[in-house]
């Protein structure tokens, strides 16, 4: 296998930090401890680990409503993350933005967004950015989206637009089969959303979304396309999501147990793992050492958020515009 | 409307170099300097050079954009910075919006202002709430711009002017140039500014001529300025129907009555202070808009009015707008749909109790 064992062991932590990430975020949701709304991502670790494995923090990556694991694949601080799930002060975005919004533009993460489909456009953008300052080699962008956002119209004129002007852009592509609560079979017209890409005149792929090693090996080739100037790529990446579409939905009124069953044994971690021991790449000892971290990095982040200070509400005025001149109080 | 009443440019413009020059011409201008001053800048937009050549693959600049108005820059800057775009507005918008957050300053000709609807979702969603709801880590320094107004034979969905839908939106600031002098100072202002703005610009105003100065200068969004002073009745215009206002306060000066013409420029922010000032001193006002009616900036100007300024109101105010209909296509119905200098006469007539 030609990954090395640095990578192999970030490949791992990550995965591992986005499962446990959600499972304490729906847990701390449930408890009432965080405030809103959230969308978890657990089951599709495979799909941002294996394509940010590329990145720097000169790439650029766009993401969604389930948008976790794509933040900590880019290297996103579980503390802050969780503390803006609680909407404390201390979150990524002070607690303006919430779990459908977190973002780190030090990590070249250009937030996530509650609109399906919205933030594709973004990464193009990113990617035009590059191209203008002549430095595609050093950063791409990612559009992360999913089933559901394959019939957004955006999406369409977004590759549209990429190909054309030969943009450093991967069209990321996570297909959990399910937009909410409909599932893709009724919603997408095609077999593989990756075949609409021929129609834009790009390559498309489709991977096995529970393989990271699959998808880190796609992810390379069309990164390395778009690094050299050669054009964006589209992967579509067949996952699954254990949960529900959000944290208080019951999977159970439209998915069979059978189904659920058949992607747990398919697991994205569970498969990292017996293939790493089966090759020798990793320990069981090293494994295990990265899960022990794991888990008190959770336990710190539950703490941190629940410790941290609530926005103060002065900041409700805060970073509506750079400068206004107009009072933006409202009327009382 | 270079009286011994009126400044347009407003105090210290006295003696200044400049020139008469177009709408158009000087739109393109001030596009070119602000490209020439910041590389960053960079231009987008439908047909803004406007056809290839298939062999050379070279652009032909057939079009020079829309109503010609970025005509030669092409051959200035190149095809990266004066990008053609797809018939795209909500991609290209996106991709406007991404490539202001990471670093450009873009600018985007949306060709007609009913467009916007198209990409809608990129201003409302992420040009506008980006910085916000990422707790102030971004800023989006994208100006975008867009023909509105009826009167040229557009009809329904080439003619609009609803800049009260854009100026509702908290995160964008809205700009509307009434003369030469006011779109070299807004165009120049949006660029600089580190928010999204967008620029309206009336096709009525585009070939009309008016002084501009040489000289570097940019008008403060948010500032509205006196076109006229007058003691009798305030009128209220922005974009075109600032020339509405002009027209109606000469023929309102035939019949003895002194009316005082505010050009507000920007309609988000927009200037508080003028409006009340003025009213404080005539204590009359008729607002005059091209948007229609319901939910305007009209209306919002007139709530700003009786809230701040009631006390000084000898009458109700007063709005002369377009109805809350579509545009017209036949050319009799479309001027009975624009407000007219005659309905604002009429209007402070009834106002003042004048027949």
């Amino acid at each position: 296998m030609d990954i090395s064992k640095e990578k192999l062991e970030w490949i791992y932590t990550t995965m591992y930090r986005i499962r446990r990430f959600e499972e304490t975020m729906l847990e701390q949701t449930l408890k009432g401890n965080s405030m809103g709304v959230a969308h978890t991502s657990d089951g599709q670790e495979a799909p941002p680990t294996g394509i940010c494995a590329h990145l720097t923090d000169k790439d650029w990556i766009g993401s969604t409503h389930r948008g976790h694991g794509h933040c900590i694949s880019k290297g996103l601080e579980t503390d802050k993350m969780m503390a803006e799930v609680f909407g404390k002060a201390t979150g990524q975005c002070g607690g303006k933005g919430g779990s459908m919004h977190i973002s780190d533009f030090s990590k070249g993460m250009l937030g996530a967004n509650g609109i399906v489909g919205a933030s594709i456009p973004l990464a193009v953008g990113a990617a035009l950015t590059a191209k203008l300052k002549g430095i595609e080699n050093e950063s791409v962008g990612v559009s992360f989206f999913g089933d559901g956002a394959s019939s957004q119209g955006v999406l369409h004129e977004a590759m549209n637009l990429a190909s054309v002007w030969k943009l450093p852009v991967i069209f990321a592509c996570e297909n959990n089969g399910y937009a909410e609560a409909t599932p893709s079979w009724y919603a997408v017209s095609a077999e593989d959303i990756a075949s609409r890409a021929e129609g834009y005149g790009m390559p498309g792929v489709v991977v096995d979304g529970m393989d990271v090693f699959a998808v880190y090996d796609a992810a390379g080739e069309a990164i390395a396309r778009a690094r050299a100037g050669e054009g964006p790529t589209f992967i579509e990446m067949k996952t699954y999501r254990y949960h529900g579409h959000f944290h208080a939905d019951d999977t159970s009124k439209y998915r069979k147990p059978e189904e659920e069953e058949y992607y747990k044994n398919l697991d994205a971690i569970k498969h990292f793992e017996r293939t790493v021991l089966k090759q020798k790449l990793m320990t069981e000892k090293k494994l295990k050492s990265i899960r022990d971290d794991i888990e008190k990095e959770m336990l710190h982040a539950v703490e941190f958020a629940l410790s941290s200070p609530m926005p103060d509400i002065s900041t409700l005025y805060d970073d509506v515009y750079v400068n206004y001149s107009n009072p933006i109080a409202g009327l009382r | 409307m270079t009286t011994s009443q009126t400044n347009p440019l407003g105090p210290g413009y006295e003696g200044v170099a400049g020139s008469e020059m177009r709408f158009r011409d000087i739109f393109r201008d001030t596009l070119r300097a602000e490209m020439n001053r910041d590389d960053d800048v960079f231009l987008m937009g439908e047909d803004i050079s406007g056809g290839f050549d298939k062999d050379t693959k070279e652009p032909l600049d057939a079009w020079g954009g829309p109503f010609a108005a970025t005509k030669g820059l092409v051959q200035e800057f190149g095809v990266e910075r004066i990008r053609d775009a797809p018939i795209s507005e909500a991609g290209f918008v996106g991709a406007a919006v991404g490539s202001a957050l990471t670093g450009m300053r873009p600018v985007v000709d949306l060709m007609y202002f009913d467009f916007v609807t198209v990409a809608f979702d990129q201003l409302l969603s992420n040009a506008a709430k980006s910085r916000y709801m990422f707790g102030g880590q971004t800023k989006v320094p994208l100006t975008l711009f867009a023909r509105s107004g009826a009167g040229t034979g557009h009809a329904a969905q080439h003619s609009e002017s609803f800049y009260s839908m854009l100026a509702h939106i908290p995160g964008l600031k809205v700009v509307v140039p009434s003369d030469p002098y006011s779109v070299k100072g807004l165009l120049a202002a949006a660029i600089r500014d580190d928010d999204p703005v967008f620029l309206v610009n009336d096709k009525k105003l585009i070939n009309l001529t008016g002084f501009v100065p040489d000289e570097d200068y940019v008008i403060e969004l948010g500032k509205g300025r006196y076109m006229r002073r007058g003691a009798d009745v305030t009128l209220v215009g922005m974009s075109y129907t600032s020339v509405v206002c002009q027209k109606a306060a000469e023929q309102l000066a035939e019949i003895g009555i002194d009316a005082e013409v505010i050009d507000m420029m920007s309609l988000s922010p927009f200037d508080e202070d003028i409006l009340i000032e003025s009213v404080a001193k005539t204590n009359n006002v008729v607002i005059v808009d091209e948007d229609t009616p319901r939910a305007s900036m009209a209306s919002e100007f007139a709530a700003v009015i009786a809230d701040k300024a009631f006390d000084h109101l000898d009458a109700p105010v007063k709005r002369v707008t377009s109805p809350h209909s579509p545009v017209p296509y036949n050319s009799a119905l479309e001027q009975e749909f624009m407000p007219q200098p005659a309905d604002v006469v009429g209007t402070v007539k009834n106002l003042l109790g004048r027949e």
